[in-house]
């Protein structure tokens, strides 16, 4: 039996876990019949030119992981980003562990889905927001929404603000050799409210794992959403990542995708503008090696006047590694004095590295600024040979080359925790130790 | 100190350096100069260990340490700085952090512990001093939007900072105003000593004002034709080029 067939069978297994009886439920049927249809992406495909899941297919993932494996905390405590510091939503293999996190309903919600689409409490805004950004064509959203039952619910009221970043860990053990996760994150920030969210998939020993998330984003008039993706799994990992993001007058949204492991992944980001003076911010780094695939796929739709998008995405290959940055903006008729700027840049630093870059620019309105630019070069030996020269050795030197190469995306990471785990993270996966603060 | 015996070195199939000899003694000045394209700083890259040439005769050492088969950073730990012509730029890291890499890189390669932070700090004080750079341009990205004459005294300082035994000064007051090349000089010539010696390239005479060599070479041609003292240096500014080249047509 193939993942599909055996997807569409699972699914009376699922109704007997999960309410059937709410507008939640009928939204699942509606998508299980719109991915029965569709089936999953092939290469002929335009938007999964460059990225084949045929691979990952194959496998024989376990739809619902058996009774979840204990995790205790300093087993797991450097995946967080602080011990006390931090807001936390944990699964262990796709299950809520309510040891490893700390939420609060304290003037902001911070818990789960599964409890939100439950209580009555939490009902008018699951109704009023569950999968209406999240994108009906695709097809992989579909199947995720058929399955949506676990993952966060992040609600921050109007001109409020959490006290501390949220961080969103989902960790899949070995309890079972291969595993599908379908997390669905609902995060709603209203007029002039605030939060910062850390996400992160990790899975432990030799598990194969493969996640298709789904989250959500409504950011409401003059809200500001800082959104961090650390993307650092085991190369048993893999991750379609589909995030969509609504945004309203005078909101800011920035998305900031960190890309070091994983085997397959592929971030579809969608920013859809549903008002003036809205600025949305996507930024990345990426580094691939050995045969890692990571595909980012943006997509930005002006809708409205006067609005600005902003993307920088910076991408370093190694090894056999393939890279693919395909970035669409759409320019509305209406949306006359849009500020879209979008530009990714690529090193490859060895000869059977591949990337793929392409710019998508759909412009109807006539007084834009749209800019766009894409590279992809080398190492510069010249500065490679000055490092060496003062007496920094070729790994290191070829490091703190990469870091000022992905410095303006490194730069404009807001909390100086992260900033500093960020590069930490670099610093290990290109296997040095540069012996001072970036 | 610096003894270098027919080098010769190639880049792709094109020779450069066709049979160099030089001897540098501790606390020595040796001017390198000649035309464009005679391979000033092709023998400059070659002894700090440029990889892109390749060696094919000769030998170069170091107080007796053959550099031959010496990556540029091992040549660097054993006391070799080369000045660059055109400092790189690395926007991200501070001139600061990476003077204190370099100078801990050095010394891990020497098996010591890192430099103490209280006397990094007071050695950068003093070395910028030297060279009357402010502290706000310390903790600036390296090179970054630096002028040319901030590029060669950021250079210089790090000289100051690394204390080589042999500084190779290439094309160093290039690009730099009566005012920059003064400091640059006076900062090279505090740094002179019995036990350190310097190879200053250049084109022009008058940097050869402010850091006075002991002895002036010609090069052309992949060759050294002529040596002399300074005065060579002040025959080279009157009369130019040309009848060097004439005489080794």
């Amino acid at each position: 039996m193939d993942l599909n067939e055996k997807l569409l069978s699972s699914f009376i297994a699922f109704e007997d876990k999960v309410n059937v009886n709410d507008e939640v439920h009928e939204i699942r049927t509606a998508a299980l019949k719109r991915f029965e249809q569709q089936g999953f992406p092939t290469k002929k495909l335009e938007a999964w030119k460059y990225t084949s899941l045929q691979s990952l297919l194959k496998k024989d993932f376990s739809i619902f992981p058996g009774s979840k494996c204990a995790l205790e905390y300093p087993e797991v405590r450097q995946y967080f980003l602080h011990e006390t510091e931090t807001f936390k939503i944990v699964f262990v293999d796709g299950q809520y562990s309510s040891f490893l996190s700390e939420t609060t309903h304290d003037g902001v919600d911070v818990c789960l889905f599964s409890a939100a689409i439950e209580k009555p409490k939490y009902k008018h805004i699951v109704d009023e927001y569950f999968n209406k950004v999240a994108d009906q064509k695709d097809a992989l959203t579909n199947l995720n929404t058929a399955f949506a039952n676990e993952g966060a619910y992040i609600f921050i009221p109007k001109s409020k603000a959490p006290v501390k970043p949220i961080e969103i860990v989902h960790f899949a053990t070995g309890a079972t050799p291969q595993i599908l996760l379908q997390p669905r994150n609902l995060i709603v920030v209203e007029e002039n409210a605030e939060v910062q969210i850390i996400e992160r998939h990790q899975s432990l020993g030799g598990v194969e794992a493969f996640t298709n998330s789904v989250t959500e984003i409504f950011a409401h008039k003059n809200a500001r959403v800082d959104y961090y993706k650390f993307q650092n799994d085991t190369m048993n990992a893999s991750i379609v990542d589909n995030t969509f993001i609504e945004q309203h007058d005078s909101s800011e949204v920035s998305v900031h995708t960190f890309s070091l492991g994983g085997a397959l992944v592929r971030n579809n980001l969608n920013f859809y503008q549903r008002g003036s003076h809205i600025n949305s911010i996507m930024k990345g780094v990426t580094l691939g090696s050995e045969r890692q695939h990571i595909d980012h796929y943006t997509l930005v739709h002006h809708t409205e006047p006067d609005c600005e998008s902003h993307q920088d995405y910076k991408g370093i290959y190694d090894d056999r590694s393939v890279g693919v940055f395909n970035g669409k903006i759409i320019v509305d008729k209406i949306a006359q004095k849009t500020n879209a700027f979008q530009q990714n840049n690529n090193l490859l630093i060895s000869d059977t590295a591949t990337v793929n870059t392409k710019p998508q620019l759909e412009i109807f309105a006539d007084d834009v600024r749209c800019s766009h630019g894409c590279t992809i070069g080398q190492l510069d030996e010249d500065a490679l040979f000055y490092l060496q020269s003062r007496g920094i050795p070729k790994k290191e030197a070829a490091a703190l080359l990469m870091y000022a190469f992905a410095n303006n995306v490194l730069e404009s990471v807001k909390n100086a925790a992260l900033s500093t785990r960020v590069k930490d993270m670099i610093a290990e996966k290109l296997g040095v130790k540069i012996g001072f603060d970036l | 100190m610096l003894k270098i015996e027919n080098l010769h070195a190639r880049v792709e199939e094109k020779e450069i350096l066709k049979g160099i000899n030089l001897e540098v003694k501790p606390g020595e000045v040796h001017a390198i100069m000649g035309p464009n394209g005679s391979g000033k700083s092709t023998l400059a890259s070659v002894i700090a260990g440029r990889e892109d040439f390749e060696v094919t005769e000769g030998s170069i050492s170091l107080s007796g340490e053959d550099l031959g088969d010496l990556d540029p950073e091992e040549r660097a730990h054993a006391g070799v700085f080369l000045s660059f012509q055109y400092p790189v730029e690395i926007p991200g890291v501070t001139v600061t952090n990476f003077i204190k890499s370099a100078i801990n890189e050095s010394r891990k390669a020497k098996g010591l512990e890192d430099m103490p932070a209280n006397e990094m700090l007071s050695k950068i004080r003093e070395k910028s001093s030297l060279l009357e750079i402010d502290r706000k341009f310390l903790s600036r990205s390296l090179n970054e939007g630096f002028s040319g004459g901030e590029k060669k005294r950021n250079e210089i300082f790090q000289m100051a900072m690394l204390e080589p035994k042999l500084a190779i000064l290439d094309e160093t007051d290039s690009g730099l105003d009566i005012d920059a090349l003064r400091i640059v000089a006076n900062g090279v010539n505090k740094l002179r000593s019995k036990d350190n010696a310097i190879v200053v390239i250049t084109h022009y005479q008058r940097l050869l004002d402010h850091i006075v060599p002991d002895h002036v070479h010609v090069l052309y041609n992949g060759k050294i034709v002529k040596s002399g003292t300074k005065e060579l240096a002040f025959e080279l500014e009157e009369k130019g080029y040309d009848w060097i080249k004439a005489e080794n047509e």
